[in-house]
C-alpha cells in the first residue's frame, strides 16, 4: 500500500525534476532516522535543514494557520526534506518507521504540504483556502485537474476545501497555475465521490 | 473436534452459536473523533444517503445498511474507520490517558492503535509495533489517514521489545524506559472471524493453536515486563480457544500481574472467562476476563482479558 509519500510522482510539483539534485536524493524508504528540527537558525547543525521557527512561519504566512496550532508537536526530518510533526517528544536521533504525521516537503523551492497534513491542520486555515461546489469537490477528490479561472489568490500549493456538515472541510492540497487547479491526491487516497 | 462443536459446550446456546457463525458480519465503522464529532460524521452520512444504525452500546460506532465505508465523503475526510465492532473493546478495556506512553505491541493494520490515539485526544505516545514490516504500511497509511499525531511505529519482534531506540538506559531526559499502558491484541487463529473469513475453521488445525500460543506468552510476558508496576495490560484476541487465552493470561500470572475486573459498555453482552478446559484449570480469576460470542452482540468472537502489573 502506498502512503502519502507518492505525492510527488504525479508530475504536479513544480519542483520534481527541477533540480538535478533531486535525482541523487535517497529513496525515501532508505533512511529510518528522524531528527528533530534545530528550534532556529542560530541552533542549526545540519546544513539546510529547516528550522521549527521556519516551519511554523510557513504554515502562518501561506494559510495563516496560527503558530499556537503547534504548541505541543514537535518537528523531524527524515531523510532529505521531509517533515514530520510528532505530538510527544522523544530522543532524537531516534530510529522508527514512523513518527507522528507527515505534514511538509523542504529543502526544495516551494514546499510542498501533504494531504493528510491539510486535512488534519487545514480547518484553521484563513488564507490560500480554495472552496469548492460539489461537481468540483468530486472532481478533486478522483485526482483530476480541472480549470478555475475564478480563483484570484495566490499560485501555488493551496487548500482545496467544501461545505459538508455545516463547515468547509479541507479536501487535500491543490496546485494552482494560469487557470488551472492540480490536484495532488495521491493514488491511494482518490475517490469517486458523490458531486 | 473442530471448531465451532469443540466450543459448544462452553455456550448456553450452542444452536444459536453455530447459527451466527455462519452469517456474515455487519459493516460497521468507529467514528474518527480526531477530525470530527459523532454529530457530524452522522450528518455528513445523512447528507449522502447512507444508511446506518448506531450500535446500542456505543454513539461512535455505526452499523452501515449496505456497502462498506470507503466510497464516502466523511470516510474520505478520515472521519470513519473501518473497524469490527468487537475490536472496539481492548482500547476501552486499555483506558488510555492523554499524556501516557502507551504500547501496542502487535498494531498493525492500526485499527486499535487509531482508536488509542483518539482515546488520549493524540497527546501522549502511542508506539505501535509490528513484526510484519508489509503490514506496517497499512499502519502508517491509516493513521496518516486519521491524522494522528502521537504514534510513533516500529518494527520489533514484540517478544523481545527493546526501548533502546527511543532511549532507555541513557540519560536522555526524554528517554523512554517502560510504559504507563501495553495492549496485546496477539496473532491468533481468528476463529471469531468466520463470518468474514469462512475459511477461518476449515484452515483449523490443534498445532497451529499450540504453536501460536507459545508467541502469545511470549508478547504477554514481554508487555507485563515492559510496563511500569500500577500500569495496565490488555490481552485479546479474536479467536475462541481457551489455549490461546485463558491459558496465556494463566501463563504470566503469578507474581507480578493480577486481573482486574473491567466491564464493556452497557449493553454488550460477555460471558466471563473459564476456569477448566479439557484437562486444564486456570486461575479463577480468569472468570474477570471476558469472552465474546457471535450470538450475543451480533458480532465476531473475541476474548479480553485486563491485568494490571503490580511488581
Amino acid at each position: 500500500m502506498s502512503d502519502d509519500g507518492t505525492d510527488s510522482s504525479d508530475g504536479t510539483d513544480p519542483d520534481a525534476g527541477s533540480a538535478a539534485a533531486s535525482d541523487a536524493d535517497p529513496p525515501e524508504n532508505d533512511s529510518h532516522r528522524f531528527d528533530r528540527l534545530p528550534a532556529t537558525a542560530g541552533d542549526r547543525v545540519v546544513p539546510g535543514r529547516p528550522t521549527r521557527n521556519e516551519v511554523i512561519e510557513w504554515w502562518d504566512d501561506r494559510y495563516g494557520i496560527p503558530p499556537s496550532t503547534w504548541e505541543s508537536h514537535t518537528f523531524w526530518e527524515r531523510g532529505n526534506g521531509k517533515l514530520w510533526a510528532f505530538a510527544g517528544d522523544v530522543v532524537s536521533p531516534v530510529d522508527a518507521e514512523g513518527l507522528g504525521l507527515r505534514i511538509l516537503r523542504t529543502r526544495q523551492e516551494h514546499w510542498k504540504p501533504s494531504t493528510n497534513a491539510v486535512q488534519r491542520f487545514g480547518p484553521e486555515a484563513t488564507r490560500n483556502v480554495v472552496t469548492l461546489d460539489g461537481e468540483e469537490a468530486a472532481r478533486f477528490a478522483r485526482g483530476d485537474d480541472q480549470d478555475l479561472p475564478r480563483w484570484d489568490g495566490d499560485w501555488g500549493y493551496v487548500i482545496a476545501a467544501h461545505d459538508i456538515a455545516g463547515g468547509v472541510e479541507p479536501i487535500g492540497v491543490g496546485l494552482y497555475l494560469h487557470g488551472e487547479l492540480r490536484s495532488t491526491v495521491p493514488k491511494g487516497r482518490r475517490e469517486d465521490l458523490r458531486s | 473436534m473442530q471448531p465451532p462443536q469443540r466450543y459448544a459446550s462452553l455456550v448456553e446456546d450452542p444452536d444459536a452459536f453455530r447459527a451466527a457463525c455462519g452469517r456474515p458480519l455487519p459493516s460497521v465503522v468507529r467514528v474518527n473523533t480526531l477530525k470530527t464529532s459523532v454529530k457530524r460524521a452522522r450528518e455528513a452520512l445523512d447528507a449522502e444517503g447512507v444508511g446506518y444504525e448506531p450500535t446500542d452500546w456505543h454513539p461512535g460506532v455505526l452499523k452501515l445498511d449496505e456497502r462498506g465505508p470507503g466510497t464516502s465523503w466523511p470516510y474520505f475526510h478520515g472521519w470513519l474507520h473501518g473497524q469490527e465492532e468487537v475490536s472496539t473493546l481492548p482500547a476501552l478495556a486499555l483506558d488510555p490517558q492523554p499524556g501516557e506512553v502507551v504500547w501496542d505491541a502487535c498494531a498493525a493494520p492500526g485499527s486499535k492503535a487509531t482508536q488509542i490515539a483518539a482515546l488520549m485526544d493524540d497527546e501522549g505516545v502511542v508506539i505501535g509495533n509490528d513484526n510484519n514490516l508489509g503490514r506496517l504500511s497499512a499502519l502508517r497509511h491509516n493513521a496518516e489517514r486519521l491524522g494522528v499525531t502521537n504514534l510513533a511505529v516500529t518494527n520489533q519482534d514484540a517478544r523481545n521489545f527493546s526501548l533502546k531506540p527511543f532511549g532507555d538506559r541513557t540519560r536522555d531526559e526524554r528517554r523512554i524506559e517502560e510504559f504507563d499502558r501495553a495492549l496485546v491484541d496477539a496473532p491468533c487463529s481468528c476463529e471469531g472471524t468466520i463470518r468474514k473469513n469462512p475459511d477461518a475453521f476449515e484452515e483449523w488445525s490443534l498445532s497451529h493453536v499450540e504453536g501460536v500460543a507459545g508467541v502469545q506468552k511470549g508478547i504477554l510476558r514481554r508487555a507485563v515486563d515492559a510496563t511500569r508496576p500500577g500500569g495496565t495490560v490488555v490481552y485479546a484476541t479474536c479467536t475462541f480457544a481457551p489455549e490461546e487465552n485463558e491459558a496465556v493470561v494463566d501463563h504470566v500470572l503469578g507474581g507480578d500481574c493480577e486481573l482486574r475486573e473491567w466491564e464493556p459498555p452497557e449493553g454488550f453482552d460477555t460471558d466471563p472467562g473459564i476456569t477448566e478446559w479439557q484437562s486444564e484449570t486456570y486461575d479463577s480469576s480468569l472468570e474477570l476476563a471476558h469472552r465474546v460470542y457471535p450470538h450475543r452482540n451480533d458480532t465476531g468472537g473475541f476474548f479480553c482479558a485486563k491485568l494490571e502489573v503490580t511488581a
